[in-house]
């Protein structure tokens, strides 16, 4: 018996537009039982983990921080799928363009004004942006395969954050605790309504260029050739595109986003560096852009989804009692759900039977 | 039939295997005595792999019959072919370069076979057969003619009654095909059948008892190839359609050609890609040639280099209008006002899943200004192309704009077609302009070029259909191995003629 998957004539458009709420149902579902099973009421544990977290300001407010870099490293993933190109390292230039932003504010504390705070956005985006270059280099001259570099990769910015809050960059006045100095206001991203909760302006910046990348997928050259070369690299060559250059131009801007991504995120809610600054958004962020159908502006929605299951889960935890796991398990169903859906909407699943040998060989 | 005497070994009644509704192999029926050496011949993409496939068991038939040796049988998997005792040569060897010959030779064998006693095997084999053979040897350090001997040797060893060669000599030197051709006289002599797959006129008529000829996936015909010539085979082959011939121009001698190669060799991108060699031509204005060819001698890479996917060595080795070329990218070489329409239609001249008018962009977009302002996209100025595109043609299409996958095979090319055009090329280089194609979709794609031509276009068709060829072209050569014969005006020549250099039989190259 073997399994095959046979390519549907005329898929429903209809489920194409609904694959995604429809994954979203099945992992709802799947939470469900879960709860069941670790004894809650389900009913009331969902209600505790989706909507709870949306019934006060405050909350609301933790939302859009949790939901500004899951959005800008699902629309800058966008672009690296849709170009066929693999990027599955945004964590890991998440913090390097965190560590690149940081540099002023831990390094140069005298250096204060209004100029800094742009000069950490600038070195934050350069510094994810080189991070990510480092896949799309050896891809583009050695044929590397840019899934493992980029993964790799996470690690070894992980090790180096850790370094460096342990080490050079440890707060001298910190109690020996492995944290950064506290950055000075000037190196602060502002509140959006402090009277409110703490959100501040990294999701306005997130979702302009979420809508920036969308205007350059699907009004101008670049996001045609983008396309173009992620479908049928042969066709693209044939047009005249590089298929090389556009490693470099898609990693290059998802690595901007996610460095810019990692600086509004210690700029902004932490204010300091601390030896774990993301609790996996560089991982998340490749659900987000899966369930937002590669468009940025979907990426906008499916970004504020996922960070309702950050909440949600944090909340599971205070008032269920339950582990913060119960997120990624979400996370990881929800994933699961969109491809299974794609891939059904798609294809459909045949059986075929090993053929069984008959008559009679004549050398056994 | 010759069935007078002995019995049949393997008997194949109605066999017929489709892929979507593409039917690669429709009812064929086929006899093979013990001791015969039968030809399989037919131009590549006439259904002769997907036929060996199925009877190495690599492939189910959807209908017909396999009778072995009087029973009937089903072939599950290759493992069980070789149980009952077919074994196969495929032209693609598939060895361990690492690995010496023995250990390449162990993996095939079933189970814990000791190496040594594999070893002793394989050279008392070996020498049995005249194929010499060091058991310790390192694959990588074997020459090609060396390698094959490993897979003969490696199905012999399984004690084949039927042997299936896939295109066995097309790697080899003329002295080692000498040699292979002493083992399979030998082999036959014992009473082994041999199922000989080639396209290579000559050798079949040197090697082979019977010949079955298959063409579009059906069997077309059967001879005794030593009592043909190989331009009747080859007739056989490529189809036998007499069309009207357009009559062919004089051209002005004064006139500078439009594109120009000289000496252009070139290695394969691909492993089992062809090295072109030394390929000259000259195209002029108003004039039609045509390159007949079997696929796979170097067609396409002959296209990428013209169109500029693939940079020649030298710039001037690609002249376009007079320029150097040879260095110029695809875009350049359509700015100076040259098109390509290449011989895949979704995935190389078209993206499969973006709409059509999304599709005139692709190669449009450096040409006609207009579809770009600045960095975006004039999607209103594609629709309206397209909408000149389906008029000048007739494409038919379902919708408004649909993916380009959605279209039929000849729809597809009329819109293809009529994208390039749109803007009065001066040169036109175009591969398999309609295969595949209906008849009428091919009238008139024809008829287009043809047009074309009359108001001072140069125009390269790269085809292997030789009714087509003879039907609009001017001037005449055949692509073999790499290798482009000398033009003939089409009114001096014939479709033997040509047939045979398809073959390779021109100077230079070893039929």
């Amino acid at each position: 018996m073997r399994l095959e998957l046979v390519k549907r004539g005329n898929p429903s458009k209809t489920l194409r537009f609904f694959s995604p709420l429809i994954g979203l149902a099945l992992a709802v579902f799947t939470g469900a039982i879960m709860f069941a099973i670790l004894g809650k009421n389900p009913l009331e544990a969902l209600y505790v983990y989706f909507i709870e977290p949306l019934t006060e300001l405050w909350s609301v407010h933790e939302l859009l921080i949790k939901a500004a870099p899951l959005i800008l490293m699902g629309a800058g993933l966008s672009i690296c799928y849709l170009s066929n190109n693999w990027n599955i390292g945004a964590e890991g230039q998440f913090i390097m363009g965190a560590l690149a932003g940081s540099i002023f504010p831990v390094l140069f504390t005298d250096m204060q004004g209004p100029i800094v705070l742009p000069l950490m956005l600038t070195f934050a985006i350069v510094g994810g942006a080189l991070w990510a270059g480092i896949p799309a280099l050896l891809k583009a001259k050695f044929n590397t395969n840019e899934i493992l570099v980029s993964l790799m990769l996470v690690y070894v910015a992980e090790l180096i954050l850790d370094y460096l809050v342990r080490g050079p960059w440890r707060n001298p006045a910190g109690m020996n605790f492995p944290e950064s100095v506290r950055f000075h206001q000037f190196a602060r991203i502002p509140e959006l309504m402090p009277a409110d909760g703490r959100a501040n302006w990294g999701f306005v910046i997130a979702i302009l260029v979420a809508i920036a990348l969308w205007v350059m997928l699907s009004r101008t050259l670049k996001g045609f050739e983008i396309k173009v070369l992620g479908t049928s690299p042969r066709a693209g060559r044939f047009a005249g595109f590089d298929a090389k250059k556009m490693v470099f131009f898609s990693f290059l801007i998802a690595g901007a986003c996610a460095g810019l991504a990692g600086i509004i995120e210690v700029a902004g809610a932490s204010g300091q560096l601390r030896p774990i600054i993301s609790p996996g958004y560089g991982f998340t962020a490749i659900i987000v852009a899966f369930l937002g159908r590669l468009n940025p502006l979907g990426v906008i929605v499916a970004g504020l989804v996922l960070a309702l299951t950050y909440l949600g889960g944090e909340a599971a935890q205070i008032s269920l009692g339950l582990s913060d796991k119960v997120a990624r398990v979400f996370q990881g169903a929800l994933l699961l759900y969109i491809l299974a859906c794609d891939t059904l909407i798609h294809y459909r699943i045949r059986f075929v039977p090993t053929p069984k040998a008959q008559g009679s060989a004549a050398d056994v | 039939m010759i069935s007078t005497g002995p019995e049949p070994l393997l008997t194949l009644k109605g066999l017929t295997k489709s892929f979507g509704t593409f039917k690669a192999n429709d009812a064929v029926d086929l006899e093979i005595f013990p001791g015969e050496i039968h030809a399989l011949l037919g131009e590549n993409g006439a259904g002769k792999s997907t036929f060996v496939k199925m009877l190495y068991g690599a492939l189910q038939p959807d209908a017909g019959e396999m009778i072995w040796r009087g029973k009937a049988v089903t072939i599950p998997n290759p493992a069980y072919a070789r149980q009952l005792g077919i074994g196969m040569v495929f032209q693609h060897f598939s060895l361990f370069e690492a690995l010496t010959v023995a250990e390449n030779v162990a993996v095939a064998l079933p189970g814990d076979t000791p190496l040594k006693k594999v070893a002793a095997d394989l050279e008392a084999v070996s020498r049995e057969y005249g194929l010499p053979l060091k058991a310790g040897a390192h694959v990588h350090d074997l020459s090609v003619g060396e390698r094959q001997r490993i897979e003969i040797v490696r199905c012999l060893l399984g004690h084949p009654d039927l042997v299936i060669m896939d295109e066995p000599t097309s790697v080899l030197t003329p002295q080692e095909v000498d040699d292979l051709f002493t083992v399979l006289r030998q082999l036959a002599s014992e009473g082994k059948a041999i199922l000989y797959i080639s396209h290579k006129l000559e050798e079949v008529r040197a090697l082979c008892e019977r010949a079955t000829i298959l063409r579009q996936g059906k069997i077309v015909g059967t001879c005794i190839p030593r009592e043909e010539t190989a331009a009747s085979i080859a007739k056989m082959m490529v189809g036998a359609d007499i069309h009207q011939i357009r009559p062919s121009k004089a051209r002005s001698q004064s006139a500078q050609p439009v594109l120009s190669i000289r000496g252009l060799s070139m290695d394969s991108r691909e492993v089992f890609g062809t090295r072109l060699k030394d390929v000259n031509l000259d195209l002029y204005p108003g004039e039609i040639v045509g390159i007949a060819g079997i696929a796979g001698n170097g067609q396409s890479e002959l296209f990428d280099v013209i169109s500029g996917e693939r940079l020649a060595g030298r710039p001037e080795q690609v002249m376009l209008f007079g320029h150097p070329a040879g260095h110029e990218d695809i875009s350049a070489r359509r700015a100076r006002g040259a098109v390509f329409i290449s011989e895949e239609r979704l995935g190389h001249a078209t993206v499969p899943t973006l709409s059509l008018s999304e599709n005139v962009i692709l190669t449009r977009y450096r040409v006609n200004p207009g579809l770009k302002s600045g960095l975006f996209l004039n999607r209103g100025l594609a629709k309206s192309l397209l909408g000149t595109i389906v008029e000048k043609l007739d494409v038919r299409k379902s919708a408004e704009d649909p993916a380009a996958q959605s279209l039929s095979g000849g729809n597809l090319q009329k819109f293809i077609i009529g994208r390039e055009v749109l803007e009065d090329p001066k040169l036109i280089i175009v591969n398999q302009p309609t295969w595949g194609v209906d008849a009428g979709s091919a009238a008139r794609i024809r008829q287009t070029l043809v047009d074309l031509a009359e108001s001072g276009a140069a125009i390269l068709v790269i085809s292997q259909d030789l009714d087509e060829l003879f039907e609009f072209t001017d001037r005449l050569a055949a692509i073999a191995e790499g290798q482009l014969s000398a033009f003939e005006p089409v009114a001096e020549t014939n479709r033997n003629a040509i047939g045979l250099k398809m073959s390779g039989a021109f100077s230079g190259v070893p039929a």
